[in-house]
């Protein structure tokens, strides 16, 4: 009993990943915490996106299973739940099985090494950017498999599509991605990292978000990537894939009840995990704004009361749509709902001012607000732009952006040679 | 690994057999990581198990699978298989037991933590000469690809 006691506190004194440390209890700590985080960002995104698709288009979206529509995701969770399970008929039982199974396996595998923090990713390897990408190119298998084993041509065709789009713009993604990694060699050793969290570093030491370096080159960079990794994951502008007025959803349209949720918690997943790479290689990952231009310690301290301010404000918003609420015995579970959340809130957002948590929970929380505005822009684009005929999109991977993501390559490559060789004079 | 290779040959449907061969894959890209070469593990489900296979799995798809599940599977040479297969473990076993100095056992746990840098470095200073060659080879795979394809040039 005490061994498995000093087993567990051995790590909490360590500066490594718990995977770096080898400590397998806070590694399964680590994966719940992940899975939890993910599991409450994807229902957050579910509600998110019906409301601010709503607003952009001026009207209200989902107002009455919550009050504003907040249980909606649950309600949408049970009645998916409790859909009839279909397998069509003359299907493949086994690839119709496997295929929501291996793109969830690839949209969550993902996640082990993303970096929440200095420490805070459930571990740290070597090649960290290189396991993400080639994980989530594993997703492309489960869609065909889903298309092919609908026995349906919408299905066939769409996986057909889908998967064609995903391989093309993965072109583009990985150029975007080695132009940045390129940016992390910049150092006196001259060598740079694949690891994610050794990407951050770079960023730390030497002082600059990659999206301003070398400017404007760090920012074409960003903008290919920011442009495939939303064709990547099959979203608006690019989603003719599932569009429901060409194909009638697609792959996954003999998919009901339980096994369609997996596909669209996939699809969350999948965003978060391109964003994840696209703010840790050139946001800055979990840095603060302007870590060493504002730094010191008063500095420190007014950055860090910014996660408990932000709570505080929602449950404000919470508080005062609260007192908008009509007037009606109706309303009154409602209201009543709504203050409870804006207390939830309320209180987490006192619970960051100690600061024991503050210090702990700082880069976690820059690193989400970091991808959450990147979920945003998703939902913007959405509700924004009109959809890519497949031609158009397929031209768009293979002759704009390929070109562009090897002319950025190319001119970072020159641009860091020269700055290399003024330094070793 | 063993029950993927062995599954991706008797499975009768072509895409079970696809699938087959992307877990042995999978499992050949733990055992580059087990030879301490994160990177090219990396490479590998990138490129073969993310790209090649996807390709793999549009042809099948566009073929009849009907008609080749009702094909007779031939195998009457099992006498010549069985000969040929046991020669060819014959020749492993002979290799492993006399030839010890060929496959040293402590030489690959270096430099794990710097495997894309030596890869790097080999690749586009000693090799480079053959790293050109290959992607000339690649080169003209896709035009050749792309004038039998088209309908006119």
């Amino acid at each position: 009993m005490h061994a498995i006691l000093q087993y567990i506190e051995s790590y909490l004194g360590s500066n490594q990943t718990p995977g770096a440390a080898g400590n397998m209890f806070w590694v399964f700590v680590y994966i719940l915490l992940v899975f939890l985080g993910l599991s409450v960002a994807v229902i957050a995104m579910n509600w998110l996106e019906r409301k601010i698709l709503a607003h952009m288009q001026v009207r209200l979206g989902p107002m009455r299973v919550g009050p504003h529509g907040l249980l909606q995701p649950i309600a949408d969770a049970l009645k998916l739940l409790l859909k009839e399970d279909l397998v069509p008929a003359e299907a493949d039982h086994v690839i119709f099985w496997t295929a929501p199974f291996m793109v969830v396996l690839a949209a969550f595998t993902v996640f082990v090494v993303v970096p929440f923090g200095p420490t805070h990713a459930i571990t740290d390897m070597n090649i960290g950017i290189l396991f993400m990408l080639g994980v989530s190119s594993l997703s492309v298998l489960g869609i065909v498999m889903a298309g092919w084993a609908s026995n349906s041509h919408y299905p066939l065709m769409g996986a057909l599509r889908s998967s064609a789009q995903m391989v093309s713009y993965e072109v583009a993604m990985g150029l975007a991605v080695t132009s940045a990694i390129l940016m992390t060699s910049l150092n006196a050793a001259g060598t740079g990292t694949l690891s994610m969290i050794g990407i951050v570093q770079a960023q730390l030491v030497q002082g600059e978000w990659f999206i301003f370096k070398f400017f404007p080159l760090g920012l074409i960079a960003f903008f290919i990537f920011a442009v495939a990794m939303v064709a990547e994951t099959n979203r608006a502008p690019f989603d003719l894939p599932e569009a429901e007025s060409e194909l009638t959803a697609g792959f996954h349209t003999e998919y009901s009840g339980f096994r369609w949720s997996l596909f669209f918690l996939a699809e969350y997943s999948a965003m978060i995990a391109v964003s994840s790479i696209a703010v840790t290689l050139w946001l800055g990952g979990w840095l603060r704004p302007f870590p060493n231009l504002l730094g010191g310690a008063t500095w420190d301290l007014a950055f860090s009361l910014v996660p408990g301010i932000s709570f505080l404000f929602l449950a404000a918003l919470c508080f005062f749509n609260a007192a908008r609420m009509p007037k009606h015995p109706y309303f009154r579970l409602q209201t009543l709902g709504l203050a409870a959340f804006g207390t939830v809130l309320a209180v987490i957002g006192l619970v960051l001012f100690i600061p024991g948590v503050r210090v702990r929970v700082q880069d976690i929380f820059w690193f989400a607000g970091k991808v959450t505005g990147f979920m945003y822009l998703y939902i913007w684009y959405r509700g924004t732009f009109p959809r890519y005929r497949f031609d158009q999109l397929m031209r768009m991977g293979w002759k704009v952006l390929l070109p562009m993501g090897l002319g950025v390559l190319m001119l970072t490559a020159g641009v860091a040679l020269y700055q290399q060789n003024l330094w070793h004079r | 690994m063993l029950i993927g290779g062995v599954l991706v040959i008797t499975r009768r449907n072509p895409v079970h057999s696809a699938l087959a061969l992307i877990a042995t894959l999978l499992a050949q890209a733990s055992l580059y990581l087990m030879l301490y070469a994160p990177f090219v593990a990396g490479v590998q489900i990138i490129l073969y198990a993310g790209g090649i296979m996807v390709l793999f799995l549009f042809v099948i798809m566009l073929i009849s699978v009907q008609q080749s599940l009702k094909e007779r599977q031939f195998n009457s040479q099992w006498v010549a298989g069985i000969i040929a297969a046991t020669a060819l473990g014959g020749l492993f076993i002979s290799v492993y037991l006399k030839g010890k100095d060929l496959v040293p056992e402590q030489a690959a746990a270096v430099g794990e933590a710097d495997n894309t840098q030596r890869v790097a470095t080999m690749l586009y200073g000693q090799y480079m000469f053959a790293f050109e060659i290959a992607s000339l080879l690649l080169l003209v795979a896709i035009i050749g690809a792309v004038v039998m394809a088209k309908k006119k040039i």
